[in-house]
């Protein structure tokens, strides 16, 4: 049977017919739905664990127990999961070990464009690269028997048109059922120098191996055209240039590393040019030219943001008579629609006071960091993970100022801002760290994290304890406050980056996505003198007309933020004016 | 009409050029509206009538009321997830503004569906930039053959303004080779069983609405 699923069901799918035990990962786009679409088969331990980190090296430990472990995350995870991939390298697997690295050329929604594909070069070990759903079922098969034959973790990498395009499936396919076992084998997992040097060795020869296998590797083929132009690409570019030119010579590559040397050389032998089409970096290129044959990529190619079709063509426009059609550009400047706080969002008074007090205010990765956008412009930095409170120490032990604030949500504190708080304390910063809790990941789509205390699984244990764990930091000062009363955050936020002492302040609130509140929606009444101090909360339910604000009740969610800082009384529950009356 | 995927064809050493057979609907509007779910009920669809089919999407920041595109190609065999610039041979659009910026993805002599329904953006709502007037004409003055549909007041006769999405859905049901049969399993299949009444009104009332023959594409 044939049904349409994205790459990312596609690759949840794959790993339940590998018989994959152990599924473990951190929430990022484009990743997130293989975990959530992993979770309903019941033969899988699913888990979203604290960070990317955490994630791999309890995959591991699944492996070196016997079992097929799955790890994703998003490109900038495989950063946080590096230490533990490096060295797993070396220490190989028992059960089979895939990493899903699942990257975003065109940055949809990440703070970088790195390209994963050079972590399999630099860690070693080998990669392949689906082209669309059906590829990635096939390749997460293949991907653990690779593992499992030359001992070694393997990297699935993906990208976004991947990940979130929705092509057909075959998808009857019986769940492969594997022995576990495990031996005591010191030599081969503890990490030792000493043991590290006999390993060094074998992480080379099999590199050397799995280049002889990539030649005979059935993903890796040749499809041949005229013979005027030969592609090498992989990926989602493959189909972009299956589009672009459908009479080319096409050489397809699905495992990206090591490459096929001889399959490569075979194929620019035939064909009178040679051009590497790859997003991003210009990794197959170099490996290509570094064995001196003649190629070219990247010299048309873009190196920045994501390919298609069209960009082929063009950039190839002077090779084939083959010119792109201009179309009619718009003589109006359109207005832009960028992503917005929801309507009651329980970050917007927090940021809209951040603002208003003027603080520098270093920031982290979730919605929060949509209030760097106008009209709230409370944010000075957005680096990673869990920076914001490295990021506001170095900060004020540079300047000696106070009004350094640092901002990130729940889950981004869980993940990786334990450690600069422990910092701040231990090197006598005198941050004020502001954890904006709303009780869940919200910007990858709501999943749960030790701060709510319910698994992937769906068993609700004990939540993390934020104040105690921050108390147990050394922090003095901790309280916890509700965002929708202004008056309170003002006066929290003021008070603490006044001491010299490092404090926290957790706001905390359900993400409205999560838990609505039994509120009834406002309206603005004919009191309101066109003061704008409402509009610049930058509510998508308020909106400036004829210059005065209007609310509008059908998004409105009732948190009363936009109350408060009405100075004319003008807005009121919509429910409890008699708009007969003409008010 | 017969299907394949790339994957599936490793010991492929000639490949015979065809013109390629290739139909594209781009699906555009604002986070919120329902264009995933309408562009899930056509991919079923094109499946269902055993066509190739690929769809691209774009998740994470437009969760958050930003610009939305769904990407929609059926054929014998398709390539690539993404449509290029005006080859789209239908565009529905749930939005007008969102209509305007995407009207460059229509191929000439292509069918352009766009709800009347406006969601100001944010520099609207702040009073920094106007939201275009009179988007109908524009669209229309490239030479652009558009229907425009107050989906909203349509979807609120069908019982629920929520149901918007799917009298587009109908608008450009009628006007593509499938039975309606087809689309009533799509829609029973992926909307809540309690809204498949109210969806299925609304899918008949936009049918209707491009079915006659005032609307000749």
């Amino acid at each position: 049977m044939k049904v349409l699923l994205s790459g990312n069901e596609a690759i949840a799918h794959g790993a339940y017919v590998a018989g994959v035990t152990m599924a473990t990962g951190y929430p990022g786009t484009p990743s997130t739905e293989i975990l959530e679409t992993i979770v309903k088969y019941d033969e899988i331990e699913a888990a979203w664990a604290p960070n990317e980190k955490v994630a791999l090296e309890v995959a591991i430990g699944a492996s070196l127990a016997g079992s097929r472990a799955l790890v994703t995350m998003k490109h900038v995870g495989l950063n946080v999961a590096a230490d533990p991939l490096f060295t797993l390298a070396y220490t190989g697997v028992n059960g089979g070990l895939v990493i899903v690295s699942a990257d975003d050329p065109g940055m949809h929604s990440s703070q970088n464009e790195q390209d994963n594909r050079n972590y399999a070069k630099a860690a070693k070990i080998p990669m392949l690269e689906p082209s669309d759903s059906q590829d990635a079922v096939l390749l997460i098969d293949e991907a653990f028997n690779i593992s499992e034959i030359f001992d070694t973790p393997v990297i699935l990498r993906t990208t976004t048109r991947v990940n979130h395009s929705k092509s057909l499936v075959e998808v009857d396919v019986e769940r492969v059922r594997k022995e576990e076992t495990y031996e005591k084998n010191p030599q081969k997992y503890v990490m030792i120098p000493a043991h590290a040097k006999s390993r060094r060795e074998v992480v080379e020869n099999r590199l050397n191996a799995l280049s002889e296998f990539a030649e005979q590797f059935r993903g890796n083929r040749v499809e041949w055209g005229n013979r005027h132009i030969g592609f090498i690409t992989s990926g989602v570019s493959y189909q972009y240039v299956k589009e672009a030119f459908p009479d080319a010579s096409v050489l397809k590559l699905t495992m990206t590393y090591p490459l096929p040397r001889k399959l490569i050389t075979d194929f620019i032998e035939q064909v009178e040019q040679a051009i590497v089409v790859e997003e991003l970096d210009p990794f197959i290129e170099e490996q290509i030219k570094i064995w001196g044959l003649s190629v070219s990529g990247k010299r048309f190619i873009p190196a920045i943001g994501e390919l298609n079709p069209d960009i082929i063509r063009g950039s190839l426009a002077d090779k084939e008579d083959d010119a792109l059609e201009e179309s009619e550009a718009l003589d109006i400047e359109l207005p832009g629609r960028p992503p917005m706080l929801c309507p009651g969002c329980p970050h917007r008074g927090v940021l809209y006071t951040l603002n208003k007090l003027k603080l520098v205010v270093t920031g982290d990765i979730g919605c929060y960091t949509l209030g760097v956008l106008p009209p709230l412009e409370a944010m000075d930095t957005c680096i990673c993970m869990g920076a914001s409170i490295g990021n506001a120490t170095g900060f004020q032990k540079a300047t000696g100022r106070k009004d350094v604030v640092a901002v990130l949500g729940d889950s981004t504190f869980v993940h990786s801002g334990i450690t600069p708080l422990i910092d701040a304390v231990y090197n006598r910063g005198f941050t004020t760290v502001i954890i904006l809790d709303n009780r869940t990941t919200a910007m990858t789509g709501r999943q749960d994290h030790p701060g709510t205390g319910k698994t992937l699984k769906g068993y609700d244990g004990p939540p993390l304890d934020l104040e105690m764990i921050v108390r147990a930091t050394g922090i003095q000062s901790v309280k916890v406050i509700d965002p929708y009363d202004l008056k309170v955050v003002k006066e929290a936020i003021k008070e603490e980056t006044a001491k010299d002492e490092p404090s926290v302040i957790i706001f905390r609130r359900a993400c409205l996505l999560v838990e609505r509140p039994n509120t009834k929606p406002f309206m603005v009444t004919g009191a309101c003198n066109g003061c704008k101090a409402c509009v610049k909360l930058g509510c998508p339910a308020i909106s400036w007309k004829e210059k005065r604000a209007q609310i509008d009740p059908e998004i409105c969610s009732g948190c009363e933020v936009c109350v408060q800082v009405c100075k004319k009384d003008a807005v009121v529950e919509y429910a409890k004016v008699d708009r007969g009356a003409g008010i | 009409m017969q299907r394949s995927t790339g994957a599936q064809e490793y010991n492929g050493e000639h490949m015979i050029s065809v013109i390629s057979d290739v139909k594209n609907i781009l699906l555009v509007g604002v986070g919120g509206q329902g264009i995933v779910l309408a562009a899930d009920v056509l991919s079923q669809v094109l499946v269902s009538a055993e066509y190739d089919v690929k769809m691209s999407e774009i998740h994470g920041m437009s969760q958050r009321g930003g610009s939305v595109n769904t990407m929609v190609r059926f054929g014998s065999k398709v390539f690539s997830p993404l449509i290029d610039k005006a080859k789209a041979e239908y565009i529905l659009a749930f939005e007008q503004l969102e209509a305007l910026r995407w009207s460059d993805y229509l191929k000439p002599g292509g069918v352009f569906i766009m709800n009347t329904q406006k969601i100001e953006p944010l520099p609207v709502l702040l009073g920094k930039a106007r939201y275009p007037q009179n988007i109908d004409e524009l669209i229309r003055g490239k030479g652009i053959n558009l229907l425009a549909v107050d989906a909203d007041s349509l979807a609120e006769e069908a019982g629920s303004k929520k149901a918007a999405n799917i009298v587009l859905l109908g608008c450009l049901a009628a006007l593509m080779p499938i039975d309606r049969g087809v689309w009533y399993a799509a829609i029973e299949r992926r909307v809540p069983p309690k809204t498949v009444d109210i969806n299925k009104r609304a899918f008949d009332i936009g049918y209707d609405l491009t079915s006659k023959p005032a609307f000749i594409v």
